[in-house]
This record gives structure tokens, sequence and C-alpha cells, in this order.
């Protein structure tokens, strides 16, 4: 048992990566429209499945016109990004903004309209794809260059050229954004913003623009996490973003919700635990418990880390503000 | 004057409804409009052939034949309202049909009321014969002996000994996957693992434990929206074995899915065989060209032999009533007793109106993009399950 379990390790431990980078980069919209509003966005979920949408499409569309698979994923990028972050927008604007100009200070108004907001656009986007194809379960194209694959370190580790695309751009999505919120001074506005909003207003900023522009950041790391999870599991539905919409968010919460570094900690951290008891649950026991526990373990583990750092792991404690 | 005039033409309708008496009518159901009218369209023209061959028989006994179509529009309610509108036409002694199972178990309720037997050349679904009803009957297999079949073909014709197992959670896909894995460790074959998901998207745990057993085969018991992108992600990841699955992967949406390339090899099992498969349809396939301009396709051979069967009952109930109409009791019990040869093999009926020895084909994936090249591999012979 101990020898199938290390021999599968390294395998393991790398495909929880990408499943961890695309959990984190989801997260990372949660954590900050939560840090800004203190409002936990559930139509998220929809958002990273928007842009997934808009990958597929566009490689269905761009694939003859453009010989080259890299530029043709950088364009689908690009396009998820945009059309997931413009939809981000269009919700802050239509169903969150309405409800805080009336001041609404029910917490559960602005969360009863985001599930509200999720079931929407699940719908919409069904009905679109069944006009436009009359179909439910989307392919994304398979392209020529993206699909090489290669072994490491003689055999243990069988790697996918996309795989590697996938970390590579994560990486640079959650590079970049830090370095935006941390070096910019859009980055310092929304942290003000996320601090103390009225204060923030009294500094100059306009609370709503920076709102809008949290939204559209988290809304376009959705969207690119969407064209990638498209890219490498190949086969998405209107209503895919539900599950690693709501992971995402645990992750999101895991790490401390609000703080940027905690999500993408988190992510990594419930991506491994994902995939590591998803491959080994039937070894470690004997097939009683089988693949389909994944969660339930994950979850578990979850909960027992939150009893006894409840802020989550880099979250800190806030004192209720008064 | 007009109510004089109305009432003499009842009077006279009366009097041609009872000269007819002589009129037996058989009805079939199925979709003849919406997305499956192709098929639903094959089950009546099936049934129509072999009405039309055997009225000049039944014209000897005295008896005219008619054949009475129903469009269900593979819905259950319209099914419930045609079997409501069936039972009030007291001619109407036999059914052909359905289609879809869905249709065939609530219809069936309703005909059962008045003993009215159906012979569906389709219905698959368990539920259909185990409620035991005295006038449903089908000729064609279970979905629940997909899964043995199957591992007779893996053990006996693939001659392989260590399968992976997955199923899809669901009643069909997990059934399957139980039969499947029971029958072929019965035979001396193991099951190196067993495993449930409902995951749609991420099979990269599962497909890393196959890495890790490396299995000879792969029985999925599941619908092909997860087993098309589940062999993607296979194939993709560099392992190459044969993949089997039942006939929920019996849809061009699967090579969809996984891609033509992927996809191709691949087998699975179905319980209503291709034209292809009986070497005695061919002179039938001329008949009916002749008659309809084109061509019959599976569910059409299975609609004749429906047909005949219950002709060959109401021959047989007519005779033992001493030349006089039967009535629909009488009918249904004669097609419990028929044996016949048809097309698709002999047909006798056990106590839960299943068919005796079921066909069932083993299929693989011709990869070409066009479902319809898809090879017959191997017809098996189960029996039905006796519970």
């Amino acid at each position: 048992m101990l020898e199938q379990i290390l021999v599968l390790l390294p395998q393991v431990l790398f495909d929880g990566f990408i499943l961890g980078f695309i959990y984190a980069m989801i997260a990372l919209g949660y954590t900050m429209v939560y840090g800004v509003l203190e409002l936990i966005n559930f139509a998220h979920s929809e958002i990273f499945m928007i842009g997934a949408v808009a990958g597929v499409e566009v490689f269905r569309y761009l694939a003859p016109l453009i010989p080259n698979g890299y530029l043709l994923l950088a364009v689908a990028v690009v396009v998820g990004a945009a059309v997931a972050g413009l939809t981000a927008i269009l919700v802050e604007r239509m169903a969150y903004r309405p409800l805080r100009r009336r001041g609404t200070t029910n917490r559960l108004v602005p969360l009863v309209t985001a599930i509200g907001v999720s079931f929407f656009l699940q719908d919409l986007v069904r009905l679109i794809e069944g006009l436009w194809h009359n179909e439910f379960f989307l392919r994304m194209r398979t392209i020529e260059d993206l699909e090489g694959a290669f072994t490491l370190f003689g055999g243990a580790i069988f790697i996918q050229t996309k795989s590697v695309i996938v970390i590579v751009v994560s990486v640079l999505m959650l590079w970049g954004l830090t370095y935006l919120v941390n070096r910019t001074k859009l980055g310092m506005a929304i942290r003000a913003v996320a601090q103390d909003l009225s204060t923030a207003s009294l500094m100059g900023i306009n609370p709503d623009q920076i709102i809008s522009r949290t939204f559209l950041i988290g809304g376009a790391l959705g969207g690119v996490a969407g064209v990638l999870f498209a890219l490498i599991y190949t086969t998405i539905n209107p209503y895919v973003g539900f599950l690693p919409g709501i992971k995402a968010f645990t992750a999101a919460v895991l790490g401390g919700i609000g703080n940027i570094p905690g999500a993408m900690l988190g992510g990594l951290v419930l991506g491994q635990l994902e995939n590591f008891f998803g491959t080994y649950l039937p070894i470690l026991t004997a097939g009683n418990f089988g693949t389909e526990y994944k969660d339930v373990v994950a979850f578990l583990i979850l909960i027992f880390i939150l009893l006894f750092r409840p802020q989550g792991l880099l979250g800190q404690m806030v004192k209720e503000k008064v | 004057m007009r109510k004089i005039g109305f009432l003499v033409a009842g009077v006279a309708a009366l009097g041609l409804a009872l000269a007819q008496s002589n009129v037996i009518k058989i009805a079939t159901m199925s979709p003849l409009s919406g997305p499956q009218a192709a098929l639903g369209e094959q089950i009546k023209l099936g049934a129509e052939l072999a009405i039309e061959e055997a009225k000049p028989r039944f014209r000897q006994l005295g008896f005219e034949l008619q054949l009475v179509p129903y469009d269900d529009q593979a819905n259950p309610d319209v099914g419930v309202a045609n079997a409501n509108r069936m039972i009030n036409d007291p001619d109407i002694l036999g059914l052909v049909g359905t289609l879809n199972s869905g249709v065939a178990i609530p219809a069936s309720e309703v005909l059962a009321r008045v003993n009215l037997v159906m012979v569906s050349p389709a219905n698959t679904n368990p539920v259909v014969t185990d409620r035991k009803l005295p006038n449903v009957n089908r000729i064609v297999g279970r979905d629940d002996v997909q899964g043995p079949a199957a591992a007779e073909f893996v053990y006996n014709d693939l001659k392989l000994r260590r399968v992976f197992v997955i199923h899809d959670k669901t009643a069909y896909g997990q059934g399957l996957a139980e039969e499947f894995r029971k029958r072929f460790e019965a035979l001396g074959g193991r099951a190196v693992a067993f495993i449930g998901t409902e995951e749609q998207s991420n099979f990269v745990p599962i497909i890393n434990q196959i890495r890790a057993q490396n299995p000879q085969l792969i029985y999925f018991g599941g619908i092909y929206s997860q087993i098309g992108p589940f062999t993607k992600q296979l194939r993709e990841r560099g392992l190459r074995m044969p993949l089997m699955s039942g006939d929920g992967l019996d849809s061009s949406e699967f090579e969809r899915l996984a891609g033509s390339q992927n996809a191709k090899g691949a087998y699975y099992t179905t319980v209503a065989g291709p034209v292809s498969a009986f070497p005695q349809a061919k002179a039938l396939a001329e008949r009916f060209k002749a008659k309809y301009g084109k061509d019959i396709e599976g569910f059409g051979i299975y609609a004749y032999d429906a047909a005949r069967v219950i002709l060959a009952a109401l021959e047989n109930a007519i005779k033992a009533n001493g030349g006089k109409k039967p009535t629909r009791a009488q009918v249904a019990q004669e097609v419990r007793k028929v044996k016949l040869k048809g097309i698709t093999g002999t047909i006798e009926f056990d106590d839960k109106g299943d068919i005796k020895k079921a066909k069932y084909f083993v299929m693989q994936v011709a990869g070409t993009g066009n479902w319809a090249d898809n090879k017959l591999i191997k017809v098996i012979e189960v029996a039905a399950p006796q519970k």
C-alpha cells in the first residue's frame, strides 16, 4: 500500500497544484469583493462559468483563423477575462449598487440577491447556448499545438503541455494581482476602501468607482480561471461553475476572507487536499471509501483547521466595527 | 325534419358499426412528431407492414384488420391520454409500442384496467415488466442484463482478467456496474477497483488511480455526458486501455465530447441491434423499401416482430373461441403462450412478459464521425433474470 502511494505521489502533488491554482484564481474574486463590500458574491461562480464559455466560443470560431495555438489561447484568455469582468461590473451596477444606494443595512438582502443573480446567469447562458448551438455540453476544441505531453523523473510524473500552461498563466495572474494591489494607486485605493469605505471617500476616493474596478479585476481573474478550466478539463456546461465556486469560496474562507495572499494559499491547500484524497481514499481504506468521499474528507480537515484558526490561515482577528 | 335526419344517420351508423363488428384493430403508439419522430415512424411502419401482410389470412377467418396509429410525442401525459382513448374503442385488441419506457410505464397501467395487451419493440427499463402486469410484454432485452452480457464479452471474448469499474452513482449506472462486476468476478476475473463519481469535469484523481492499477479494461456504467470528457482526459494523459460501457454511451454526443480519435475503439452494449445484426431481415428490408420508399431500421424490425406476436395470438384466440371475436383478456393470455420464429430471433415470453432469451449487441465505436458506422462485434443471448 505504501508503495502504491509513493509511486503516485509526485503525480498527485502536481495535479493538485493545477486544481489549486484554478481555485486560487476564483477565490481571489470572492475575497476581494468581500474585502471592499463584506458581501459574499455567490454570483462569482457564474462569472467563472461565463469566462469558460467565452473561452470555448473563442476556440470554436477563431481556431481556423489563428494558426498558432498559443496565440489563440492568449486571445481566449483576454476575451474570457474581458467578458467575465464586464459581466461582473454589470452585475454590480444592476443588482448590488441599487441596494447600496437605498442604504440597506440587512446583510442578507445582498446575499439573497447574489444567489438570485447566480440562477439568472446560469439559465441565461443555457438559453443563449441552446439557441446558438443547441448544445448543453460545450466541448473545448482540441488544438494540436497545446496537446503535447512529456514525463519527468523516469515516468514518475506525466505532464501535459496544457498543465504547464495553466500553471504559468495562473502564476503570472497571481503575481500581477499582487503587484496591482500593493504597488499601484488603484491597489492603494482598493485597500483603503476595504479598510474603511466612508473614511476613504473623505480622502478623495470615489468608492463606487473602486468597487466597480474591484468587481472588474475579480471577475477578470475568474474568467481566466474559467478559460483554463475549460482547456484542461475539456467539457463544460452552464452549471459547471457551482462546485468550483463553492470550493473557491471555501478556499477564501480558509485563507482568511478579505486577505489576498490567504485566498491563494487557501486555493492551493484545498486543491491539494481534494486531489490527494480523491486519488488515495480507495487505496487508504481498501476500497471501502471511494473517490466520491474526497470532498467529505477535505472539508472535515477544513472544519478542523477553522476550529483552531477561525480567522483563517492568514486572516487577522478584527474587532467588530462599532 | 333535421332531427329525424340525425336520427336516421345515427341508426345507420349504429347499423354500420354492428355490421362491422368483425373489425379487429391493432394500435401502435410511438412518437410521430418531435425529435424522436424518425424512430417512432419506424415502429408504426414496421407494425403496419406486418398487419398488411396478415390481412388475407384474417379475411379468411372472417375478420377485417385495421391499424390505428397513435402519436405519444415521447410524452408520458400524451401516452396516458392515448391509452384512455384506446380502451374506449372496443375493437382495439392489441398495441405495438412504445418507444420510451417513460411513456410505456404509466400508459400500460391504463391498458391493464381492461387487459388490453401491449407488446413493446423498444422498452428496456426493468420496471416495465417487473410490475408483472398480465398485459405487458416486450421482445427486447432489459437494461439490467447489459452488465452481465458485457462481463461475458470481456472475459470470454476479449479474454481480459483485470478491469477497473467506474459508475455515475445513478440507479442506471451503478446498477449496470454492479451487475457487471458480479458476473465478471463469478467468471473468475478481478475488478481492481469499483468507484462511484458524480464528477462532471475533473477526472484526474480517478485517472491517477487507473495509472497506478494499470487495468486491462475500464468499464464505466454511466451516460455519455460523463464518459465523453472522462475518455478525452484519459487518452490525453496517455492511457490507452480499452473502454466499455452500456447503452448510456450509445449517442453521437459521446464521440463529440471525447473527440473521434479518443472515442474510437470504445465498446458498448445495446439492446436494439442494427439491421446488419439480423441475417433474415434482408427480404423484409426489401419489402419495406418497396412499400414505403425508405430503409427499415432496428426499431422497424422489432415492431414488425411485435405485431406478428399479436397477430399470432389473435389467430390462436379466434380458433380457441370457435371462430368468434376473442375478448381482450383472451388475447393477452394467448400472447404469453406464443412461440414464434421472428426476424429478431425466437420469441417466447416468461411469466413477467420478458422475452425468454433476449439478444444483446456488443458494438464498437468506429470513430469516423458518423455514429451509424459503428461496428457490430458480437451478439450475446442472455435469459431474463428471474426474481
